[in-house]
C-alpha cells in the first residue's frame, strides 16, 4: 500500500490543507502547524517523486472510487510531479524565511494580525497549488485556479496600507474575471463534446468554431492570470507592495499554476488548433513582454518594483516556444523541457531575488535603488544571494536560465525561427542591465549612513542562497528533466485507439 | 424560431458582457462586485441551459452539480471582494480604485 503511489496522492493535498484548518483555528500554535505542514508535504511529495521515478507510469486516483467520467480523477505524470515538486522546495525555503520575517518584534496588533494569518492562508495556497496540478479535468482546474486566486488575493492583503489593498483589490478583479472567462470557455467545451477530462476531451476535440470560441475564451482568462503583457498591468504593484515572503510565491509559483493549465490544455484539447494564428500570437505577445517588461525594469527606483516587472519579462520567454511545442508534438520533447526548465529556474531565482529583496528591505526599512549603497560588507549572503539568482535571471553559463534558453534557441533555429535568437539574446542582455543596477548599488562605498543595518536571523539569510544555488544547479538536470517529462507526456495520454 | 436552449445561452452571454462591461467601466467598487456577479450568472445560465435534453427526457445533472459548485465559488469571491473593499473605503475614505496606486502611498 505504502509502495503504491495512488495512495500518496491524495495526501499531497490533505496534508497542507489539514495543516491550514489547524493553523486557522488555532492561531496560538499556527507556526507549529505549518512548520510540522510544511515538512510532512515536502516528504510526501519527494517520496512519490521517488515512486514515479521508479514506476515510470501516470498515477491516477479516482477519488471516491468514482473513475472519469463521472467523477474526478487525480492524475499524476512527469509534468505534474516536476511541478510538484519545484512548489515543495521553494514552500521549504518560504516556510523558514517567512517565520524571521512576520516573527512580531512588537506587540503590536498589526504584526501579529499578519503573523497569524500568513500561516493558515500560505498552506491553503500550497494545497490549492498542489490540487492544481494533480487536477485532470477541466472544472477541478477552475475550481482550484479560483483556491489560488483567493488565497494568493488574501496574502498580498496581509499588508493592511492603502496601496497594497488597492493592489490587492485589482489583482482580485483580474484575476476572477480571467476565471470567469476560462470557465465561459469550459462550459463551451462541454457543449461541444459533452466532457470536461482534458484528456478524453483531446481524443475527440476538431478544429471547429465552437473550439476556436472555447479557446480564445480559456486563453484569455489565462493569460491575464499568468500576466502575459499586456495584461501584466495588475501584477507588478501586487507583487511589488506584498509582503516578501508573499511577493516570492506570487511571482514564483501562483503565476506558474495558471500558465501550467493552459500549457495543459493547449498541448491536450485544444491541439487541433495548433496551426492557427493564436499560439503564434501569444508567441509575438511574449516577445513584446519581454521587451516591454525589459525597458521597465531597467528605470524603475525601487529594488522590488525592478524585480516585479523582471517577472513580466521573464513570463513572456514562456511563450516563445508554444507555437513551436504544438507543431513538434510527438516526436520532440525538447521544447517542453526548455519551457519547463526555464519555469523552474525563474521560480528558484526569482524567488531568491524577491527573498534577498526582502532581506535588504528588512535590514534598510527603505525600497529605494539608493538607499542599499554599500550593503555588501553588512549582508554579504544575501548579496551572494541577489548576484546569484541574477546569474540565472540574465542567464549566464552555467545556469538554469542558461540551459533553458539553450534548449529553446535550439529548437528555434531548427524550425528556422532565428528573429526569437534576437529577442532571447537581447531579453538578456537587458536582464544583465537592470541586475547590474541593483549589484552596483550594493558595491558602492556607504556614505556613512549604514550604522543602523538590523542583523537577520539565520532562517531568513539562507533560503534565498540556497534557492539561487539550486537555480543555478539546474544547468545538470536537463537529462533527468527530459527522462521525468517523458513519463506519461501530454500527448501519449491521450492516445486513443 | 430559436429553440430555449438557444435563447438561454444567448441571454447568458450577453449577461456576461454586460457583466464584464460594469467590472471594467465603473469605478466605484461596489458596482464592479455587482458586475463580476452579473458574469458569473451569465456562465452559469448557459450551463444550466445546455443540460436540457427536451421535454420527454431528465436533463444532463453534471452541468447542474458543476453550477452548484460555481455558485459557492462565486459566493467565497464577492465575500472577499467586499471584505477588501470595504477595508479600502475605511483606509482611504472612499471605495474606489483611482488611477495611480503609487500616488497616494502612506495617505
Amino acid at each position: 500500500m505504502v509502495a503504491d503511489i495512488a495512495f500518496w496522492l491524495p495526501l499531497i493535498i490533505l496534508v497542507p490543507l489539514l495543516a491550514a484548518i489547524g493553523a486557522f483555528l488555532f492561531p496560538r500554535h499556527s507556526f507549529r502547524f505549518a512548520f510540522i505542514g510544511t515538512l510532512v508535504t515536502a516528504a510526501v511529495v519527494f517520496g512519490s517523486t521517488g515512486l514515479l521515478w521508479q514506476d515510470k507510469e501516470v498515477a491516477r486516483h479516482a477519488v471516491g472510487g468514482w473513475g472519469a467520467p463521472l467523477g474526478i480523477d487525480m492524475v499524476l505524470d512527469g509534468l505534474s510531479m516536476l511541478m510538484l515538486l519545484l512548489t515543495a522546495v521553494i514552500g521549504l525555503a518560504i516556510t523558514s524565511y517567512a517565520r524571521g520575517y512576520f516573527l512580531p518584534k512588537n506587540n503590536s496588533s498589526e504584526s501579529w494580525h499578519q503573523y497569524n494569518y500568513f500561516w493558515p492562508l500560505w498552506l491553503f495556497l500550497w494545497a490549492a497549488l498542489n490540487a492544481l496540478f494533480l487536477s485532470g479535468d477541466l472544472f477541478n482546474l477552475y475550481v482550484t485556479l479560483e483556491l489560488l486566486g483567493f488565497s494568493a488575493v488574501a496574502l498580498t492583503a496581509l499588508v493592511r496600507k492603502p496601496a497594497v489593498l488597492k493592489a490587492a483589490m485589482r489583482y482580485l478583479l483580474v484575476s476572477l474575471s480571467g476565471s470567469l472567462m476560462y470557465l465561459l470557455g469550459v462550459v463551451f467545451l462541454y457543449a461541444g463534446y459533452g466532457t470536461l477530462d482534458i484528456a478524453l476531451l483531446g481524443a475527440v476535440a476538431t478544429n471547429t468554431p465552437e473550439l476556436v470560441a472555447a479557446a480564445a475564451l480559456i486563453t484569455v482568462g489565462l493569460v491575464m492570470k499568468t500576466a502575459l503583457f499586456p495584461f501584466h498591468f495588475w501584477l507588478p504593484p501586487a507583487h511589488a507592495n506584498a509582503a516578501a515572503p508573499v511577493s516570492a510565491l506570487l511571482s514564483a509559483l501562483v503565476v506558474k499554476g495558471s500558465f501550467y493549465i493552459l500549457l495543459r490544455v493547449w498541448l491536450v484539447a485544444l491541439h487541433p488548433l495548433a496551426d492557427t494564428f493564436i499560439p503564434q500570437l501569444l508567441s509575438g505577445l511574449g516577445m513584446a513582454a519581454i521587451i516591454w517588461g525589459s525597458l521597465q525594469a531597467m528605470r524603475q527606483t525601487q529594488l522590488k518594483m525592478l524585480v516585479a516587472y523582471s517577472t513580466v519579462a521573464q513570463l513572456g520567454y514562456l511563450f516563445l516556444l508554444i507555437p513551436l511545442l504544438l507543431r513538434g508534438r510527438g516526436d520532440d520533447i525538447a521544447p517542453l523541457a526548455g519551457i519547463v526548465i526555464f519555469l523552474s529556474a525563474h521560480a528558484l531565482a526569482k524567488a531568491a531575488a524577491f527573498l534577498s529583496a526582502g532581506n535588504l528591505l528588512y535590514a534598510v526599512g527603505e525600497d529605494r535603488l539608493s538607499s542599499l549603497d554599500g550593503l555588501t560588507r553588512k549582508m554579504p549572503l544575501t548579496l551572494a544571494a541577489f548576484g546569484v539568482a541574477g546569474v540565472s535571471l540574465i542567464a549566464l553559463p552555467p545556469s538554469g536560465g542558461f540551459i533553458a534558453k539553450w534548449l529553446m534557441l535550439n529548437v528555434a533555429l531548427e524550425h528556422g525561427y532565428w528573429w526569437l535568437m534576437i529577442v532571447v539574446i537581447g531579453g538578456g542582455l537587458m536582464a544583465a542591465v537592470y541586475i547590474m543596477r541593483v549589484m552596483s548599488h550594493l558595491f558602492l562605498e556607504a556614505r556613512g549612513h549604514k550604522s543602523d543595518v538590523k542583523p537577520l536571523p539565520l532562517c531568513m539569510s539562507w533560503p534565498p542562497f540556497g534557492l539561487a544555488v539550486l537555480a543555478i544547479l539546474l544547468v545538470f538536470t536537463g537529462v533527468l528533466v527530459t527522462d521525468m517529462l517523458v513519463i506519461g507526456a501530454p500527448w501519449l495520454l491521450e492516445v486513443a485507439p | 424560431m430559436l429553440e430555449s436552449t438557444q435563447l438561454y445561452a444567448i441571454a447568458g452571454i450577453v449577461l456576461f458582457g454586460m457583466g464584464l462591461y460594469a467590472l471594467i467601466v465603473f469605478p466605484h467598487l461596489l458596482r464592479k462586485i455587482l458586475g463580476m456577479n452579473i458574469m458569473g450568472t451569465g456562465v452559469f445560465m448557459v450551463f444550466v441551459a445546455i443540460g436540457y435534453r427536451g421535454l420527454d427526457e431528465l436533463p444532463d445533472p453534471v452541468p447542474h452539480a458543476l453550477v452548484i459548485t460555481g455558485i459557492v465559488v462565486a459566493v467565497c469571491a464577492t465575500g472577499l471582494a467586499l471584505a477588501l473593499a470595504t477595508q479600502i473605503g475605511i483606509k482611504t475614505g472612499t471605495a474606489r480604485l483611482t488611477p495611480d496606486v503609487e500616488e497616494d502611498d502612506g495617505s
